[in-house]
């Protein structure tokens, strides 16, 4: 027998876990079931050992399930979630998800339900992929929609990688459209691509959808992996120096004064173009991420996403991809709505 | 179905996010706001203190900026300088998500 998973059940009522440890071990992988009463419990538990999945109730005192999840999914990102409540507010849902979560259910009132939810339980532990059937979780995205597509099904594709979430739409075996953050058609679907990890979820299809993209899924995979393999290579995999010189290529944009790209870890100093002393607005940019990401925890509204600053010298923008974050200048004569275009673009460019 | 009755308790309500405005002088004291007035005022009063800072901070790093706009997945924070304090507001975002 494998590896049995670790499961780690949070709801502040006790009676309770031991209904869901008891519901837990009808699952046929048997995964080793632990239980916290608390938020700081739960995040210490998950700090000394490696769980396979989170199961979170919503509502707890003190350190409430949203709270716990935002810091989880950075944290722990590898870690499944499940977000389960029996408040029957879309809000909680769609903050949930932005977070991240793999899974949100209200708590399960019938047998019926109660199935189901053990069934998704199931399936995001990844036992049936073990067994060689199909399962999401441990195929890549490409696998996924090389199978929707061969087998000429009708879908749609939500995918989460951490706080961002993307779409693609499949229509009898064909990629028709994708979104991805304001992203749509195909650079949505080669962002999507370029995640490397995340959870996947299978919608009912929209036949209806309209057509963006009118090349075939053979093309735009074949695409998609010759641009992260080209990537890939003049990124040298991943290491400090070959990125530093994308930044003077961002610094060609249309109304941009500087860039400033920064990687997380004391060994990757910043990279800039256009500052005198990169080191005084990296640490003006670090001092203001960590503030706002500590705003947007104690107001739980969901990762920070943008920051934006006009001024009558410059605007500034701050943005992240992946674990680069960016601090980008711009002439003060551009609009707010100018500014978010065009960070959008470095961006884009920086992906690829 | 006493065993299902299980899954229900009562506990603390989760907070909305809001949708409202308020502005605060330069040491921070709120002065006037159309927030929902089940909306903490401690929460309040943090948002408002961090723009002040956020302001200052620009300034002393020679950034001077007159407007933050500030967007998480689930809300949107504008603050606009106000002669040393802010008007903010703030709006909740109505996620689309598709649940057919």
């Amino acid at each position: 027998m494998g590896t049995r998973h670790k499961v780690l059940l949070l709801d502040d009522d006790v009676d309770l876990l031991d209904m869901y440890r008891q519901l837990l071990t009808q699952l046929p992988s048997e995964p080793e079931i632990y239980t916290a009463t608390s938020g700081p419990r739960a995040m210490a538990m998950l700090e000394a050992e490696p769980f396979r999945l989170l199961i979170c109730d919503l509502r707890m005192p003190k350190m409430d399930g949203l709270q716990v999840l935002s810091i989880v999914r950075r944290k722990h990102p590898e870690l499944r979630t499940v977000a389960l409540t029996s408040v029957a507010d879309e809000q909680f849902r769609s903050r949930a998800y932005a977070l991240g979560v793999d899974l949100f259910w209200y708590k399960p009132a019938t047998e019926q339900e109660i199935k189901m939810f053990l069934e998704c339980l199931e399936s995001l532990l990844g036992r049936e992929s073990e067994d060689g059937f199909r399962g999401v979780q441990s195929k890549s995205l490409v696998d996924i929609i090389q199978l929707e597509c061969i087998s000429q099904s009708s879908s749609v594709l939500r995918i989460t990688n951490g706080g961002q979430t993307g779409k693609i739409w499949i229509h009898e075996g064909e990629v028709i459209d994708s979104e991805a953050g304001d992203l749509l058609g195909e650079p949505a679907f080669h962002k999507i691509l370029s995640w490397r990890a995340g959870g996947f979820e299978s919608l009912p299809a929209e036949p209806d959808r309209p057509r963006t993209i009118l090349k075939s899924y053979n093309g735009l995979l074949l695409e998609t992996a010759q641009a992260i393999d080209e990537k890939r290579a003049t990124d040298g995999d991943g290491t400090a120096g070959p990125v530093s010189s994308s930044v003077p290529q961002l610094s060609q944009i249309e109304g941009i004064e500087f860039v400033l790209a920064m990687k997380p870890g004391q060994e990757n100093p910043p990279m800039a173009r256009g500052l005198e002393n990169p080191e005084r607005m990296a640490e003006w940019s670090r001092h203001t991420f960590r503030r706002f990401r500590g705003l947007g925890e104690r107001l739980h509204a969901g990762p920070l996403v943008h920051f934006e600053g006009l001024g009558p010298q410059r605007n500034i923008s701050l943005t992240t991809h992946g674990e680069t974050e960016f601090c980008l200048g711009w002439k003060h004569s551009m609009t707010l709505d100018e500014v978010r275009e065009m960070t959008k673009k470095i961006i884009t460019l920086w992906a690829f | 179905m006493g065993f299902l009755n299980l899954f229900s308790k009562a506990a603390p309500t989760l907070l909305r996010l809001p949708s409202g405005s308020f502005t605060v002088d330069r040491e921070g004291k709120v002065l006037v706001r159309t927030l929902p007035s089940s909306y903490p005022t401690e929460l309040v009063e943090g948002i408002g203190e961090e723009m002040i800072a956020a302001f200052r901070d620009a300034a002393a790093a020679q950034l001077p900026l007159s407007e933050i706009v500030i967007t998480y997945s689930s809300l949107k924070i504008t603050a606009r300088e106000l002669r040393g304090g802010v008007i903010v507001f703030l709006s909740a975002k109505a996620h689309v998500i598709s649940t057919e």
